[in-house]
């Protein structure tokens, strides 16, 4: 067995060095610089032929990455939750460009309140910007996404930017067995990088033609890049059967998982699924027949497969790790538009869960189990629900009180000075 | 910690067992309290994250114990054994804690004041704790030991298996101590206690805790593993250079010209000692200062 101990921020720079990458614009942030402290310790030692440079911030290291990847080097980057909003303005811009590069997200719940911990609204933040989104569960799935992520964004019918999500805290500082691809066969695997016709040179200043008068030319290039993030779903299919026959590891758009007779469903993103798994298995041996789906890749949505997955089950638990404000879970919300209007739809459950590292325990996805059971029988899904005991609120309160006590007692000084 | 944890679980890897091992951090702050978290099996972990009920608990510093924040024994019971590095015995542990799970005591050594430097404590920690589970051979140990510190000098190593090798041997005799706990299973549990959220108007729910001043409340000389000492015999009396380089404000002027630091809040961070022109600060291990003070007012 050649597999070893790596975290996923390892897992994330090894991807990196497999590929292998030409260039990596760099900018700290927890829990997402270790990457580009081993990428930039490889560079250092040799062990890497690559140039890193610290950059002054997500904008500018967003901005380095594409317009390197349009001279016809390939490009790394990394961030995490604030960072990846501070760059905001340049990842929907370089989508625009049709540059392919991989960024990879260490997710981290946004402010405020300010957090270290995972959630996924920093990722979710990106949806609609034309990259596209691999979520991994697992260490090993990390350092095989960032090789995956570079063929699908380098294919020449895609060619937009991928971002390689993982979570933080869960994955990023978590040690697992991976086994690393070995490194002519990936670099075999991702090939070489055809720019086709990105043509700037360091050494030749050309200005790129960027605006546009009217919504006409507008809607063509933005459509088109809608139709090529599209077009990644089905070379999703090719690029992932060369992964399997190289390197004997298989991941399909959505993992599913004992699903063939399941009645019900869970259904979420990222590392969390893991724990889902555990449940699945808890559940059966109770005869529960209940299942687990994981989207991998998230954006392109596969939209069709969930429809395919899911039709004629009872009813199905959306597990979001997130909150779009004023409306819940973006997943469900995706879900349910997947689902609209076909025939024998299961129920959809809405569960907010895990928000800013939360965990979520067994015994939550067992009494989400009964809920489901619950819900086909009464013929209606529940309400929303967020994960969330009384424990957790008495904690809350006691803290609000000592709060209000700061409050007064502040208030008294005020008074007498 | 992190040290400690990364060897038990590449020694549980080399065994063979699945593993995941992965620190938790806290403040970002020298001294301040981490701990990680390990776990092994014959399968697949799907499993993440703080592991709720611990079949092995190990305390590298027993100061921590007492510290509700820490969460030392959160998740513990009477299947739950814990090892403390500690200068006191397991019978005392016992009654302070008033806790059912067994306790072993890793003996501390006399010689380490800065209980922040704890020298070779990661791998003393993993070393018993490998011994307490009792399917890790002392050869795996040693190896696990060179894996993980593989990047310090080969002297370092060599010490670090002989401590190793010690912790190893003095719990040798309680191997297999450590049992794997039981599976929760769907058909018999505990139901989460969910509420529903409740609707509170912006002045309750938002963020607003404004106070001026704070940072003087909140002690951070507790922080402090290593304390300076201002020699006046030997200070020049500049008047700046110590007060100006201190990042947290702590070193204040007095009137007669020298200087003063304030230990309710100076971290330790020892800036002060290395920028001194006259080298009249020096540093002292914070706990043989305490000490000190306790052996002039007594």
């Amino acid at each position: 067995m050649t597999a070893k101990l790596l975290t996923g921020n390892s897992a994330a720079a090894w991807g990196a060095r497999l590929a292998p990458v030409d260039y990596i614009p760099a900018f700290p942030i927890t829990p997402q610089t270790e990457i580009i402290e081993d990428l930039a310790f490889w560079v250092d030692r040799g062990e890497l032929d690559a140039r890193l440079v610290t950059l002054e911030s997500e904008h500018s290291m967003i901005t380095a990455a594409a317009a390197a990847a349009s001279s016809g080097v390939r490009a790394f980057t990394a961030t995490s939750s604030q960072g990846l909003l501070y760059g905001m303005e340049m990842i929907y811009t370089v989508s625009g460009w049709r540059t392919p590069f991989v960024l990879v997200n260490v997710s981290r719940g946004l402010a405020s309140p300010i957090t270290l911990e995972s959630d996924h609204n920093d990722i979710m933040a990106a949806r609609d910007s034309g990259f596209l989104q691999i979520h991994c569960a697992t260490c090993q799935e990390i350092a095989d996404g960032v090789l995956i992520a570079y063929r699908l964004a380098e294919h020449p019918e895609v060619r937009v930017p991928a971002i390689v999500n993982l979570d933080g805290f869960y994955l990023s500082f978590t040690r697992e067995p991976v086994d690393l691809p070995d490194a002519s066969k990936a670099a075999a695997f991702v090939g070489e990088y055809d720019p086709e016709n990105l043509q700037f040179k360091g050494n030749t200043p050309l200005s790129q033609a960027m605006a546009v008068l009217g919504g006409g030319p507008y809607s063509y290039f933005r459509y088109e890049t809608h139709l090529a993030v599209e077009r990644a779903l089905s070379i999703y299919d090719e690029v992932i059967e060369e992964f399997a026959a190289t390197f004997g590891r298989r991941y399909d758009k959505i993992d599913a998982y004992c699903m063939d007779d399941a009645d019900y469903v869970f259904i979420m993103l990222g590392s969390f699924s893991t724990k889902a798994r555990d449940a699945v298995d808890s559940l059966r041996a109770a005869g529960n027949k209940i299942g687990l789906l994981r989207p991998r890749l998230f954006r392109p949505l596969p939209a069709a497969l969930l429809r395919q997955w899911l039709r004629g089950r009872r009813a199905v638990a959306v597990i979001d790790q997130n909150i779009s404000m004023g409306m819940g879970g973006i997943l469900h919300s995706e879900l349910a538009t997947a689902l609209y209007g076909i025939d024998k739809a299961p129920l959809l459950a809405s569960y907010i869960g895990g928000l800013g590292g939360r965990d979520i325990s067994q015994q939550e996805f067992f009494a989400i189990a009964d809920e489901l059971n619950l819900a086909y029988q009464q013929g209606a899904a529940p309400p929303v629900r967020l994960l969330y005991t009384r424990n957790e609120m008495t904690e809350m309160r006691k803290l609000q009180a000592i709060a209000q006590a700061e409050h007064a007692e502040i208030r008294q000084a005020e008074g007498k000075s | 910690m992190k040290t400690a944890s990364r060897i038990l679980g590449s020694a549980f890897f080399r065994a063979g067992y699945e593993v995941q091992d992965a620190p938790r951090y806290g403040a970002e702050r020298r001294g301040a309290p981490i701990f990680a978290y390990v776990r092994a099996d014959r399968k697949v972990i799907n499993e993440r994250g703080i592991i709720d009920h611990p079949d092995l608990v190990v305390v590298a510093d027993d100061t921590l114990v007492g510290m509700p924040a820490a969460g030392v024994t959160q998740g513990m019971d009477a299947h739950t054994l814990m090892l403390i590095n500690s200068h006191e015995s397991a019978e005392v542990w016992s009654q302070r804690l008033n806790t059912e799970a067994s306790i072993l005591i890793l003996a501390a050594r006399e010689d380490v004041a800065d209980r922040a430097s704890l020298p070779y404590i990661g791998s003393r920690c993993a070393a018993a704790a490998a011994a307490l589970c009792g399917v890790i051979s002392r050869e795996i140990l040693i190896a696990a030991i060179n894996d993980e510190l593989a990047h310090l000098s080969t002297d370092v190593i060599e010490r670090n298996c002989q401590i190793a090798q010690t912790a190893f041997d003095q719990m040798s005799d309680q191997s297999g101590l450590v049992k794997q706990g039981g599976s929760l299973s769907a058909a018999d549990y505990i139901p989460p206690e969910w509420i529903d959220m409740p609707f509170e108007k912006a002045e309750v729910s938002n963020l607003a805790i404004h106070v001026g001043a704070t940072s003087v409340k909140v002690r951070t000389g507790l922080w402090r593993t290593m304390r300076p000492v201002i020699d006046y015999d030997r200070c020049s009396g500049c008047t700046w250079i110590c007060s100006t380089y201190c990042p947290d404000g702590c070193i204040d002027v007095r009137a007669d010209g020298y200087p003063e630091i304030d230990y309710d809040h100076c971290k330790g961070c020892l800036v002060c000692v290395a920028q001194c022109p006259p080298h009249a600060i020096e540093s002292i291990p914070e706990q043989t200062a305490r000490e000190q003070e306790s052996g002039e007012q007594t």
